[in-house]
């Protein structure tokens, strides 16, 4: 199964999150509010202008920039069926 | 009869609020921890028993790291407080990532109840929960509650009580956080234990999993301590934090992290949660969604929200405004008639009474506008209002949440800077947040709403809606120009994260709401009549004092006895006596005698300390219209915006001395041959940008932590302000406006 980055996914898209790639605050925040490695995560949609993206993720959603997509890394569960 | 302290703790969004307003109702007191401007709500809850219980509201929080201002007063008054019981309130059906913090507490080891909220929700959406089967693996009681019907809320506080009772010392958890991690922590507590570091307000390996994760406000704690242990404990880390880095490229943060999660589902897979359906099934809340930030449809309807808003506002409040109006009125009116002439008279007249009635007057409008933002944040629908303006702040160097403290501060006109300084705290970067706390003082604030509705209502009566909303699009252009220009100069650098949580819809509850509103339009009345009453009178005093010299005084008397004696004695007789109708020649000898007190008046203000002041600044002001008057209305703005109608009201009810008249101040201006709609525009202008009032200088000066940047936003928005103003007056005469 191929492995992505957040930012790639399209909409309606689900995966599993194999890893986060950054330290610091930014992944302190992006661990607190629930992204972590084994998670699935859908993409529920993008902001008017196409950022931040809006995501599912343990029941709940939670929004984040492209530019912090960057560092999450997903297993795309079926992206042909996705696509 | 023993009272016992519970903190309230939970989630943003968890129902944190709605618990604490079931619990206490009415009987609440909104204070802030010292230090810091973080809000600290308190509260009283009476058992049946008669017992008696304190309730805190914790600031909403996700973790308990040093992340944000809220998490670490949260964590410090845990700590340092000591309640005797937590309850943590979570999100039913949100309980992973809610047990997130849940875990942090066990950590801890505060005694703690979980209320699981929202049971009815979770319910709904096919999640099924054994609260005992938690309970029993936590080791913690959990009661399911619906917070915002009361439900379940007794047996919440029950369970509280009890443990409270029991009285037994904190028990912190212990996970396994992996080798690596697990070795460390057992090498730094001994060493902690050892030395007695900081082991009097913390446990010894809580301390050592907060330098692991990294724990600024803990770091410095213990390098203030002891810098020799300090330096051991940070040599373990750093040893880890490499061996981690190259063994798995992670971080012993993210390794704790991913070990409470584990934890975590460890424990919900033990048959604590079952799912009906799928977990990614689209709620109602997600339909809503898609029309609601849909990419086209989306932003159209936030501005129909907002134009909605302003529609709510003006129109609804237009009755009790002028309720206050013909109240006040009637007061000056019935103290004009009743008290002897004198300064007092005029102090109470002009100073009390016209400057509560205009601030008092524009309650209404103020309090209808909170309502309608309460309806937006309370529903979830702001954090939409962010999640879509992003991309936008973003350009600005400024952040989504920005658009909450400008919001707050009057981006929907009718906030106040104040609370919009405070909400800017929810930032972490400190240039972006320094560029919002420099530039929400821009926004339509309620303070400044009275000036503006009397301007616009005065000059520009048949468009005031209209004006007024392209005032609010004119505010955010400024204050954006004005943060992009702040962030490619003085605050230069990179922006923070923006992880965010759209909470699903809800319907506001109509007590959430009330307590909402009514809070923040109190925070208003209460610094209008504290403040602006003391400034009001200090203005007066400015005004009146000091007098004419005796030899005018004497001059105008016996202009008066020349007046007086030219006339003829019936009609004099009709005026002392007050005849209605009076005759011509009454009517005659009284307008005489009102252009000479007018005179009179005029000169004493001119002659007064406050019109020395706006005369002196005329040397400047002309360039934008501005005339002494105005110039002193200003000044007095300086101290709080509200003050300008107040100022500008008894300016012209000092001027204009005339007991029959009692025409508003929108008449008068009316009236002023000086003003004219060019000048108006000129001074909204002017008003909106100049100086923030004092109150919002010293909270940018306490949330910035120096009084350089109080005063640089004096300074900046002041030079700013006057430019605009001179560039809207000179170039519209230019263009031939002037009228």
């Amino acid at each position: 199964m191929p492995t992505i980055l957040l930012r790639e996914m399209q909409k309606n898209q689900s995966g599993t999150i194999t890893a986060i790639k950054v330290g610091g605050e930014l992944g302190r925040r992006i661990r607190d509010m629930g992204i972590v490695p084994g998670t699935r995560i859908t993409i529920m949609g993008r902001a008017p202008l196409h950022d931040p993206v809006a995501i599912r993720i343990m029941g709940g959603t939670l929004t984040l920039r492209n530019n912090e997509a960057d560092h999450i890394e997903i297993e795309v569960a079926n992206p042909e069926e996705n696509l | 009869m023993s009272t016992i302290t519970v903190a309230l703790a939970g989630n943003p969004n968890a129902g944190k609020t709605t618990l604490f307003n079931t619990l206490t109702g009415a009987r609440q007191h909104v204070g802030n921890y010292p230090g810091v401007t973080v809000e600290k709500k308190e509260g009283a809850y009476t058992f049946a028993t008669g017992e008696q219980a304190s309730i805190i509201d914790l600031p909403g929080t996700y973790s308990l790291t040093a992340y944000s201002m809220e998490e670490v007063v949260a964590r410090n008054y845990l700590v340092q407080e000591k309640p005797d019981v937590v309850i943590n309130i979570t999100d039913a059906s949100n309980l992973e990532r809610n047990l997130y913090l849940s875990t942090q507490f066990l950590e801890l080891g505060v005694p703690m109840v979980i209320a699981l909220n929202m049971i009815d929700v979770a319910q709904d959406r096919g999640i099924s929960l054994d609260a005992q089967r938690l309970a029993d693996l936590l080791k913690v009681p959990v009661i399911p509650v619906i917070a915002r019907s009361g439900k379940g809320t007794a047996e919440l506080m029950a369970a509280a009580l009890e443990l409270a009772k029991e009285n037994s010392p904190w028990n912190p958890l212990h996970i396994s956080y992996g080798e690596d991690v697990d070795l460390a922590l057992q090498t730094m507590a001994q060493r902690i234990t050892a030395a007695g570091f900081m082991t009097d307000s913390y446990a010894p390996r809580w301390l050592a999993l907060k330098y692991l994760e990294g724990d600024s406000q803990i770091r410095e704690k213990g390098r203030a301590h002891n810098p020799a242990v300090d330096a051991e404990l940070q040599e373990i880390v750093t040893k880890v934090s490499e061996h981690l880095h190259q063994t798995m490229e992670t971080y012993p943060e993210a390794i704790i992290a991913d070990h409470r999660y584990g934890y975590i589902k460890s424990v919900l897979r033990q048959e604590v949660i079952s799912h009906k359906f799928d977990i990614d099934r689209l709620h109602a809340s997600d339909r809503i969604d898609k029309v609601l930030t849909n990419r086209f449809l989306g932003p159209l309807i936030m501005l129909a929200v907002l134009l909605g808003l302003y529609k709510f506002t003006f129109t609804y409040s237009e009755l009790p405004v002028a309720w206050l109006e013909t109240f006040f009125g009637w007061l000056g009116g019935n103290a004009e008639a009743l008290l002897p002439d004198g300064h007092l008279k005029s102090m109470l007249i002009s100073g009390v009474i016209d400057g509560m009635g205009g601030v008092l007057g524009f309650v209404p409008m103020i309090m209808f506008m909170f309502f309608g933002i309460a309806v937006l944040e309370d529903s979830g629908y702001l954090a939409r209002v962010a999640f879509m303006m992003d991309r936008v702040f973003r350009i600005f160097g400024l952040h989504g949440s920005s658009v909450m403290a400008y919001i707050v501060s009057g981006g929907i006109a009718g906030g106040c800077a104040v609370p919009g300084v405070m909400a800017a705290r929810t930032l972490r970067s400190p240039r972006e947040r320094l560029a919002t706390l420099l530039t929400v003082s821009f926004m339509n604030c309620g303070a400044k709403l009275p000036v503006l509705a009397l301007l616009t209502a005065t000059f520009f009566s048949k468009n005031q809606a209209q004006l007024m909303f392209l005032l609010t699009l004119l505010a955010w252009g400024v204050a954006l120009a004005a943060a992009k220009f702040l962030r490619l100069t003085v605050l230069r650098g990179e922006s923070t994260p923006f992880v965010m949580e759209l909470p699903p819809y809800r319907f506001p509850t109509f007590r959430g709401l009330f307590i909402h509103t009514w809070e923040r339009t109190w925070q208003y009345i209460k610094k209008a009549g504290t403040t602006i009453l003391a400034i009001s009178i200090l203005i007066w005093a400015m005004m009146t004092f000091p007098g004419l010299p005796a030899s005018e005084e004497e001059n105008f008397a016996r202009q008066r006895q020349e007046i007086l004696a030219a006339s003829a004695a019936p009609a004099r007789e009709a005026l002392e006596k007050a005849e209605a109708p009076l005759p011509e020649e009454a009517l005659q000898l009284k307008e005489k005698l009102t252009a000479l007190d007018s005179d009179q008046a005029g000169r004493a203000l001119r002659h007064s300390l406050a019109g020395r002041i706006g005369t002196s600044m005329e040397t400047v002001s002309w360039l934008p219209g501005f005339d002494w008057r105005t110039n002193i209305a200003l000044v007095g703005g300086f101290a709080a915006k509200e003050v300008i109608v107040a100022t500008l009201g008894t300016a012209y009810s000092l001027g204009e001395t005339d007991p029959e008249d009692t025409a508003s101040l929108s008449e008068t201006l009316a009236r002023d041959p000086h003003w004219n709609p060019l000048m108006a525009l000129a001074l909204i202008v002017f008003v909106m940008f100049y100086a923030p009032c004092f109150v919002t200088v010293v909270c940018i000066s306490r949330e910035s932590g120096s009084w350089k940047w109080g005063l640089f936003a004096i300074c900046f928005n002041t030079v700013l302000a006057f430019s605009l103003a001179t560039l809207v007056y000179q170039g519209g005469r230019a263009l031939g406006f002037a009228g």
